[in-house]
């Protein structure tokens, strides 16, 4: 996984302001307008929860914000649909466990 | 309470132009959409469309999404992104904002932000333009991180430009699948394999020319039994089957992929019109169950209109029509006609018709045809 930076349709990628989120306490540097799942996802990072159940990996699925595969704790909120909401500075990040209520 | 003529749930192709033409005719409209960005699904077509000049061939998808928006916002219509309609009532609109308050959201001019994290909206007309949903596949191993839906992949690299996966299995034939192939090689992966269940490639065959000319290989009457992977994909278990859809004992390859690509068809996404009580009819050829509507696009529910995806799964060119006709009629139960209003609608009807003409999309047209003339029946005479 990897920025996208030269495209034949798009072109080259154009500079973004940089913001810096923060997953599982690692710093990711984020561009400005992306959401959470574009971020992490150019940052290698693929799995976003462990299910209630079975402790589960989940990662991004739908991408448009209809499935919730995706969630995450962001500041402390948990079930927080990642691919549809964009980075912050500062934005604290953390791997979901289960629902996500407890212990995070 | 805030009041509005009309609210349209959903910015993509159908929502906008409905939007568009609501306004033009003195409707004060707003537009909700729950992604960061409006412009629904064009925003990651980067292909030109097909068809005719008057279907905007030879025109990019996202070309559509900034000209429409340019539209919207000439028309003073007021679009509203990441926030999201959960309820719907009497004619009022519960909105929730989709994501957190010191977010800063999309930078675009037309985006206005809720003063609170809740609103309702009363509106005198409501047109549903909610889209579709990417269909799942199950097979052992389908919920592992890296196994997404086509659509989930091609927003990844073209929108927000973040290559999914270098190594990619796509799971399906259609024109999706072949389209965001090919999407995601001009992206720089690799696509392993295209593999289709059917005897046949269901998409465009000059989309499969383009993949193919790039080395993929598309094999037919394949199917995936299994992703294997240690809290990620690692590899592909595909088979050949038989007529009778049976895995082929001996046929398995493993495939070493990183990603795997489902695009097995969409579903009209009905959530919210089922939620806000309109009759829902089951139509196959339109993606499942789809809100039962007349020939004006208005749903059981009296004010309330469905266009595009929602109202049956076709091509982005269908939904820029179907909006306008939701968004005109809409207009004109409120005594907000056009002249020329008469004209036009036969003029979008003809356009609807050559679209779906043809043996690939004439199934649509006789399905389409099927759910109007229940709506006739059921939904409310004008």
């Amino acid at each position: 996984m990897r920025r996208v930076v030269n495209h034949p349709v798009l072109g080259i990628l154009t500079a973004a302001r940089e913001v810096k989120i923060y997953v599982d306490g690692k710093e990711v540097r984020a561009r400005e307008g992306e959401p959470i799942a574009a971020a992490i996802a150019a940052a290698g990072i693929r799995v976003h929860r462990y299910t209630v159940k079975r402790g589960e990996p989940r990662g991004v699925f739908c991408g448009i914000g209809q499935c919730t595969d995706c969630v995450m704790v962001v500041n402390g909120v948990p079930n927080v649909r990642t691919c549809i909401t964009p980075v912050a500075e500062g934005m604290i990040v953390k791997t979901q466990h289960g629902a996500g209520g407890k212990g995070r | 309470m805030r009041e509005v003529d009309l609210a349209v749930v959903g910015a993509g192709p159908a929502g906008l132009t409905a939007a568009i033409e609501g306004a033009k005719r003195g409707c004060t409209t707003l537009v909700f959409d729950m992604n960061p960005l409006p412009g629904g699904q064009l925003i990651k077509q980067i292909h030109k469309f097909f068809g005719s000049r008057e279907h905007r061939a030879g025109t990019r998808g996202i070309k559509i999404a900034a000209e429409l928006l340019h539209q919207a916002e000439s028309e003073k219509v007021e679009v509203m992104v990441g926030v999201e309609v959960y309820a719907i009532h009497d004619n009022i609109l519960e909105v929730a904002r989709t994501f957190a308050e010191d977010s800063p959201g999309s930078s675009l001019k037309q985006e206005a932000t809720l003063p609170s994290r809740h609103l309702a909206i009363a509106a005198r007309r409501i047109i549903l333009a909610t889209g579709g949903a990417e269909n799942a596949l199950n097979f052992p191993g389908w919920t592992l991180p890296g196994v997404m839906g086509a659509g989930a992949a091609q927003t990844m690299s073209n929108v927000w430009r973040v290559l999914p996966g270098e190594r990619i299995l796509m799971v399906g034939a259609g024109n999706v699948g072949l389209i965001v192939s090919y999407q995601l090689l001009q992206g720089g992966a690799e696509i392993t394999a295209v593999i289709e269940a059917t005897q046949k490639i269901g998409g465009y065959g000059v989309h499969a020319a383009k993949i193919r000319r790039a080395g993929v290989p598309i094999l037919t009457s394949h199917t995936i039994l299994r992703a294997e992977g240690d809290l990620r994909v690692e590899k592909a278990v595909i088979a050949r089957v038989d007529a009778s859809w049976q895995p082929v004992p001996g046929s398995e390859q493993e495939l070493g992929v990183d990603t795997i690509c489902i695009a097995v068809g969409l579903r009209p996404n009905t959530r919210l019109a089922s939620l806000a009580g309109c009759n829902l009819h089951c139509s196959p050829r339109l993606g499942g169950w789809v809100p039962i509507h007349n020939s004006r696009m208005e749903t059981t529910i009296p004010g309330t209109y469905v266009a595009g995806d929602l109202s049956g799964v076709e091509e982005a060119s269908t939904a820029l029509e179907e909006g306008r006709l939701a968004g005109i009629c809409a207009a004109s139960s409120l005594g907000k006609s056009a002249p020329g209003d008469d004209k036009e609608i036969a003029a979008i009807e003809e356009r609807l018709i050559s679209l779906r003409s043809g043996p690939f999309c004439q199934p649509r047209q006789d399905a389409k045809q099927e759910l109007i003339e229940i709506g006739e029946v059921q939904c409310r005479k004008q």
